[in-house]
């Protein structure tokens, strides 16, 4: 490694190579950013904007942000924690996420993300919107409650299963939405399969296989077992 | 002729191209009324773009109707500046009349009436669009008249020709609006001079971004024609940026009106700079009305030989194609405006890269407002000395402000650059003012003190928009007017501007029914930090502005209306039973809470 590619993230000296993002070199460091949109084998979003750090004073997103040399990156500090609650919470009060009743509970990057900020509570007035649910698909459930607009399903159904059975679309916090490429919107009237990648992409419980519940005990879940910022996936080279 | 058949003729003439869906579905509208389920698949087959996709962009636009609509559709222009003219008794008379809910469509499919963001016409409102077309001075009269039309169901063609009448209201003009050239004096001057010497001239005239950030068009334009293009076609291309969104302006709109040769030209100097052969101007769609005379004007270039190839005689190639916009404020920002120009839902990219490398079509694009472009013609002409000469160091030349809101005088009015607040009051006949609103809502709120600031990027710097506030308006209710406009506006990408925006609304909204208290305000200013830092865009980073510059400025305008608690629900008890009382047709006093303060 050429000692001259590397930035300061909270102090810790993190390698790069030139044209990773911040984001990249701190996961391949084995370093948490929090994160809910970014995932490491799709295009970039930035949307969630969960990840923003500080760098040289000035917020930015980690997961668009090229790493340069020498940069000094502020991530787990309580201002920035802080305003990453606040997001969350935002995320929360949009949707209606009942974590007891949900089938996700355990294995999900929102509640685990909540659970690593301490997120007490939603903070704020719940907007309590009126999301259709879709059962139309033989073998998938969509209940679209719980989408925090990540836009990972789009990203998947494109570039990896080739079909487009979703894009993000509308405007707003109201209209904006994921859209079910048929021309009924149910999502049994597309291509859709439940071997696809997109059918297992979703980070909280939007896109559910049927007839199949609680398969693994709450308590021995993914994020029961240990806090979402020990499971940072290091690649091996 | 059938559906199927005009869509497939609008189609063709689109050569069924993806990125002109925006033409394509503004323009099947135009003749369908809404875009049906049927009608987007069929577009979408025909384009081979997803079927979710086409429908993305067309639930994104306001004037996209993914539900079927009034045969009349109107909708009040809603800036606080028509506010303040009386809109909203108005718009609500009008329903009256019509026995119709805001929002709603007419059972029998007759009539709409709803609210747009501001449509540019601020100094000849109360303004509204019916069925796409502007309309001005809206009056008591004109609602009873309008209503008598609609219920006959006459079409909006023969509708009284002055309702349409849209004035210039030119009341200052300087070195832009006053230039003497004719068209073709400057393109020739360009000409003479070649893209290197045109661009070094640019630079040394200083010229700056005229929408409001003052990045310097001479190293944009540099950017761009140093920069590649990219894949089997490479081409570099010019973007007038003519989405004239931010409420309380209106210059671009008298600019394109009666000074659109002096655009066109300006975009062909671009052109010839950066080395495009191709220009496009993005029109928003509040100035529909705009589209024809700007195609005759563009015609009429075309046969004067100042478009197409070799222009004046020389090997320069250069068009220009107008793409009209369907109501998204967001694609005034410079990259969600090439989405939008690419048939897609106007959704800022991830910069870099910057649209000079990779825009339009993936190839670099500069991207200008109509006025840097006009002022192109005078650098081109006159040269850098002469155009430098007139402004001040760092903002050289002009600036046109759109003056509207508590004064005698509303409209255009250009001076150099340098020029005080107190000038502009002075001159527009405004008395008994309490603030200034600059640049619209994302800009800056002036109280009376900061008056002899100057409008110069380095100090004020503005879009162009002047909104002017007498002692009788509450500047709680001008901010809570722009809160709502942000969380009407926000393109819902980021979580920050998405939710954030909806939250300001909500507590401004809370704090107007006198539920607010100082910890209301708190959670303000919490918001303000939150967009400013995180947002995705200069949308969300620019939401709050005029929440944190009243709360700063005129702070008392809040605090009457607080309780003097430290925190109030906004969940209203007594609220919360309206509808069960709508239901039991009950409003007696057992159908209410007690009031707390009796209690």
């Amino acid at each position: 490694m050429n000692a001259t590619t590397t930035f300061h993230l909270d102090g810790e000296e993190i390698p790069f190579t030139p044209g990773q993002t911040i984001m990249q070199a701190a996961v391949a460091a084995g370093t948490y950013i929090p994160h809910l949109c970014w995932h490491p084998d799709f295009q970039v979003n930035g949307s969630c904007k969960l990840c923003t750090v500080k760098v040289n004073g000035r917020f930015g997103s980690s997961c668009t942000m090229e790493a340069q040399v020498g940069m000094e990156v502020e991530n787990r500090t309580a201002e920035i924690d802080d305003k990453r609650r606040t997001l969350l919470q935002m995320l929360f009060v949009e949707g209606n996420h009942f974590c007891p009743s949900c089938e996700k509970s355990g294995d999900c990057s929102l509640q685990a993300t909540a659970y690593e900020l301490k997120m007490m509570s939603p903070h704020f007035d719940m907007f309590y919107p009126d999301r259709p649910v879709d059962a139309s698909h033989p073998d998938v459930l969509l209940d679209f409650n719980r989408c925090i607009m990540c836009g990972l399903c789009v990203a998947a159904s494109r570039d990896v299963d080739g079909k487009n059975v979703f894009y993000m679309g509308g405007r707003g916090l109201l209209g904006r939405r994921v859209h079910i490429s048929s021309e009924s919107g149910r999502l049994a009237d597309t291509g859709f399969a439940v071997t696809d990648r997109a059918a297992s992409i979703c980070p909280v419980g939007v896109i559910l296989p049927k007839r199949r519940g609680f398969a693994v005990p709450i308590g021995q879940r993914k994020y029961d077992l240990a806090p979402i910022s020990e499971q940072v996936k290091v690649k091996t080279p | 002729m059938s559906e199927t058949d005009l869509i497939d003729a609008v189609l063709d003439r689109h050569r069924r191209d993806g990125t002109r869906l925006m033409q394509i579905l503004r323009e099947i509208q135009e003749q369908l009324g809404w875009l049906s389920p049927a009608t987007l698949t069929a577009i979408a087959g025909a384009i081979a773009w997803p079927r979710a996709k086409v429908e993305g962009t067309a639930d994104f636009y306001s004037f996209f109707y993914t539900r079927p609509m009034g045969r009349f559709r109107v909708l009040w222009s809603d800036n606080i500046t028509d506010r303040m003219l009386g809109s909203s008794d108005l718009m609500s008379a009008m329903c009256k009349k019509l026995w119709l809910e805001p929002g709603r469509v007419s059972e029998d499919g007759l009539v709409s009436v709803d609210t747009t963001s501001c449509t540019g016409m601020c100094d000849q409102g109360p303004a509204l669009l019916v069925n796409s077309r502007a309309v001005t001075r809206m009056t008591q009269a004109r609602v009873g008249e309008m209503v008598s039309l609609i219920r006959s169901e006459t079409p909006v063609a023969e509708w009284p020709a002055e309702w349409f009448a849209i004035e210039d209201n030119i009341r200052r003009k300087d070195i832009l609006l006053d230039h003497g050239l004719v068209p073709g004096q400057a393109l020739a001057a360009a000409l003479e001079r070649g893209p290197q010497g045109m661009l070094a001239e640019i630079k040394s005239a200083r010229l700056r971004g005229r929408g409001g950030a003052g990045f310097s068009t001479g190293q944009k334009w540099e950017a761009c024609r140093s920069a590649a293009g990219h894949g089997a076609d490479p081409a570099r291309y010019v973007v007038c940026n003519a989405d004239e969104g931010e409420p309380g302006t209106f210059k671009d709109r008298v600019l394109l009106n009666s000074y659109s040769s002096l655009v066109f030209e300006g975009m062909s100097i671009a052109g010839l700079v950066v080395g495009a052969k191709k220009g496009l101007l993005y029109l928003r769609g509040e100035y529909r009305y705009l589209l024809e005379p700007l195609q005759a004007a563009l015609e009429a270039r075309r046969r004067a030989n100042l478009l197409g190839s070799n222009i004046l005689g020389t090997a320069f190639e250069f068009d220009i194609e107008i793409h009209l916009g369907a109501g998204a404020y967001i694609c005034g920002e410079e990259s969600a405006l090439i989405e939008s120009l690419e048939g897609k839902p106007g959704r800022p990219r991830i910069r870099p890269p910057f649209p000079v490398t990779r825009g339009y079509l993936d190839q670099p694009t500069t991207v200008n407002n109509v006025e840097t472009l006009a002022a192109a013609c005078l650098i081109a002409t006159h040269g850098s000395d002469w155009y430098a000469a007139h402004g001040t160091e760092k903002s050289t030349g002009s600036k046109i402000l759109s003056v509207s809101g508590d004064c005698e005088r509303p409209g255009i009015y250009e001076y150099p650059y340098g020029t005080t607040v107190r000038q502009v009051l002075e001159d527009c006949g405004a008395s008994d003012y309490q603030a200034v609103q600059i640049s619209g809502p994302s800009g800056i709120c002036l109280a009376e003190a900061e008056f002899d600031r100057r409008i110069a990027f380095e100090d004020i710097p503005t879009a162009g928009a002047f909104m002017v506030f007498d002692e009788t308006r509450d500047m709680f209710e001008v901010a809570r007017n722009f809160a709502h406009f942000f969380a009407h506006e926000s393109c819902g990408f980021c979580t920050p501007c998405r939710v954030g925006t909806t939250l300001v609304r909500n507590l401004m909204d809370k704090i107007a029914r006198k539920h607010g208290s100082p910890y209301d305000i708190d959670e303000l200013f919490k918001l303000h930090r939150l967009l400013q830092g995180a947002s995705h865009c200069g949308l969300g980073n620019s939401a709050c502005n005029p929440v944190f510059d009243t709360l700063n400025k005129f702070r008392p305008a809040y605090e009457h209306r607080l309780m003097s608690l430290n925190y109030e629900p906004a969940f209203d008890l007594d609220a919360a039973l309206s509808q069960a009382r709508q239901m039991t047709g009950r409003d007696d006093a057992g159908a209410h809470f007690p009031d707390e303060a009796e209690a």
